[in-house]
């Protein structure tokens, strides 16, 4: 990920081939066989697979269960994690990229490795820490239970491990662009009378809202798509279930039936993932634009 | 007065970027603060405009003898263009120009038709009515310049401040927009600082230049005194190339390599070591020797593309030289690269050697 903005920079600068870097016909086409043939065995063909097993035993089978209760009180889960997880992990990553943007103060690079934490601790683990507060006999368990308010095996603890998991995806699409754009056009609109507030809405967030909706939008796949986090933290209590849950569980079922329902939610979590790719694809090329034709040009000349 | 600042200091960690600055503009003027990377100009231009604050206890901001230090950096009403412009990159040059009176308070902002009268009177100024709806990437250097120009006079400044204004324009542009820029201030009299590391834009924009060297100020004076009559060893060797030798002061007398050349503003002073620098166009070149004391060297490299013709020599007594004389002179010489030279220096600058 932070390799991000130097890779949109180049991918906006005009390529040339030359002379020197080309290779024979024959080994572009091997290598850019290779690539396709890579692509289509590990994405393609799998893709394909959950949706000719969703529809194995025809439409009315795949709308039924999607109608099914528990599939749908799976959907109401997922997008009920996703409506608290995003909002307040857009709001936290523009804060914590603004913080480390835009000021310097001690301690900006641990912060930066603690924003990177849940990239590298394994989801299980994170699953597992909220066990150890929340569960029975954890930290909190005694002013819990005291307040008989649940957190693990139920929906607050969804929330809490997906908010922990996705809470990296904004603040880090965000720390590049806006380290990037730097702060004075900030300062310009100060020294122009303008308040803070008329300088984030009017300056700061115009200049980086392309970048925000994209690492919204990776925060959002994340947020729904969860599993490992989740999972730990559910256990095995079959009515809070998410998405990805339901799916795992309606397969371990193993009748045809179940299978296929299974695929059929799974289904929609990879047309989840292709919406996200087709507007990632299109965010990435308005970021390319607005983080700085002067830098493009430069890059050009 | 038009902006006064006292006593400013100015630490950034353990790196102390001002130490007990001054300065004073009178309304009106424009004064150049001149010196390397790292010597403070900038640091003292943000603070002027309220973009850094001096180090508490220290100093004191005054524009138009009000004091403004403790007002907060829009209150100020500066106009401010920075190096790279820093214009709204989604704006376009009408929106960029119009931002600060759009952002004034609802009591004190203009209505429609007042702002867009004004931002199309200030687009004409810049010469840029025609590009009002274009973006700041649509435009070249020197006109994104002049839109963050207009866009600082929008709000009716106090107090006009350039940070290095010409730094990212090439050559002739950069030419251009000088002469320009002296122009407009002729016209609208603002009182105006501009920090620059190029002498000559210095010397030539300026009414007075204020040299900077490692926080503190060397010399401030007009172009002719900074450049005819540096007190300090710094502006002398920054103010363009000068030859510089070691040399004794005697008797009133400065000694150095093999010549001996009166120095009246010693004539007091002990024998004791000292520094002796000339600039290029300061040294007579003749081919033959005469009876006035000069010193022996070849031309080692002639440069003639120019309007003057420069020389680097090799002095017999083992300095290296640079010389410079009009292209009518050379061509009188009728020298080439390996002919000996005598030269013998009209003036001197003679610092006694600190000790």
């Amino acid at each position: 990920m932070a390799g991000t903005v130097a890779l949109k920079l180049t991918s906006g600068a005009r390529r040339q081939t030359t002379e020197a870097i080309a290779e024979p016909r024959w080994v572009r086409w091997l290598l850019i066989g290779v690539t396709l043939g890579f692509l289509g065995l590990f994405l393609f063909v799998p893709l394909m697979v959950v949706f000719v097993e969703a529809l194995s035993q025809g439409w009315r089978a795949y709308v039924y269960s999607l109608a099914d209760a528990d599939t749908q009180s799976a959907i109401r889960m997922t997008l009920t994690t996703a409506a608290f997880a995003v909002p307040i992990n857009t709001l936290f990553g523009v804060l914590a990229a603004w913080a480390i943007a835009k000021f310097q103060f001690v301690g900006k690079s641990v912060l930066i490795t603690l924003i990177d934490l849940p990239y590298s601790v394994s989801p299980v683990i994170a699953g597992m820490i909220f066990v150890m507060l929340f569960g029975r006999g954890g930290w909190f368990w005694p002013w819990l239970e005291a307040h008989d308010i649940r957190i693990v095996y139920a929906p607050a603890g969804i929330i809490i491990a997906t908010l922990f998991v996705t809470f990296p995806f904004v603040a880090r699409e965000l720390i590049p662009l806006m380290q990037s754009q730097g702060t004075e056009e900030e300062e310009a609109a100060r020294l122009l009378g303008a308040s803070g507030l008329q300088t984030f809405w009017r300056i700061t967030l115009p200049n980086i809202k392309w970048g925000l909706l994209y690492g919204v939008i990776l925060c959002n796949a994340r947020a729904m798509g969860e599993f490992g986090a989740v999972s730990v933290v559910v256990g095995n209590i079959a009515s809070t279930n998410t998405m990805p849950l339901h799916v795992e569980r309606l397969y371990k079922g193993g009748c045809d039936s179940e299978l296929a329902a299974a695929f059929t939610v799974a289904s929609l979590l990879a047309m989840l993932a292709l919406v996200t790719l087709v507007l990632k694809s299109l965010l990435q090329w308005k970021t390319t634009e607005s983080i700085s034709p002067e830098e493009l040009r430069y890059t050009g000349d | 007065m038009g902006i006064e600042a006292r006593n400013i200091t100015k630490t950034f960690g353990t790196f102390t970027a001002l130490r007990d600055v001054s300065l004073s503009v009178a309304t009106g003027e424009l004064v150049a603060l001149l010196g390397p990377s790292g010597s403070g100009k900038t640091t003292l231009l943000r603070i002027i405009a309220g973009l850094e604050e001096p180090d508490s206890g220290s100093g004191a901001i005054l524009f138009h003898d009000e004091d403004v230090a403790r007002r907060r950096v829009g209150s100020r009403q500066v106009g401010f263009v920075f190096q790279h412009y820093a214009l709204f990159r989604h704006m376009t040059v009408f929106e960029n120009v119009a931002f600060g009176l759009r952002v004034r308070p609802k009591a004190h902002r203009p209505g429609r038709n007042l702002i867009k009268y004004k931002v199309m009177r200030l687009l004409k100024l810049v010469q840029l009515e025609n590009m009002a709806h274009r973006y700041p990437h649509q435009l070249s250097g020197g006109q994104r310049q002049r839109v963050a120009l207009a866009r600082a006079l929008a709000i009716e400044p106090k107090v006009l401040l350039l940070d290095e204004p010409f730094g990212a324009l090439d050559a002739k542009v950069r030419q251009e927009l000088r002469q320009w820029l002296r122009r407009l201030h002729d016209e609208i009299h603002l009182t105006s600082v501009f920090v620059t590391h190029d002498q000559d834009e210095a010397l030539e924009l300026a009414d007075r230049v204020l040299v900077m060297n490692e926080g503190r100020i060397e010399q401030i004076g007009t172009p002719d005194e900074v450049f005819h009559r540096p007190t300090t060893e710094f502006v002398v060797q920054f103010l363009g190339q000068v030859n510089f030798f070691h040399g004794r002061l005697e008797g009133g007398k400065v000694h150095f390599a093999t010549l001996a050349m009166e120095s009246p503003e010693h004539a007091g002073a002990p024998t004791q070591a000292a520094r002796v620098f000339i600039r290029p166009h300061q040294l007579d070149i003749g081919v033959e020797r005469s009876d006035q004391p000069a010193l022996e060297a070849v031309v080692l490299r002639i440069h003639s593309a120019g309007p003057n013709v420069r020389l680097e020599l090799q002095a017999k007594s083992g300095e290296r030289l640079h010389a410079e004389l009009t292209q009518d002179r050379y061509r009188k010489l009728g020298i080439s690269t390996g002919s000996t030279v005598y030269v013998t220096p009209r003036e001197v600058k003679v610092f006694a050697e600190k000790t």
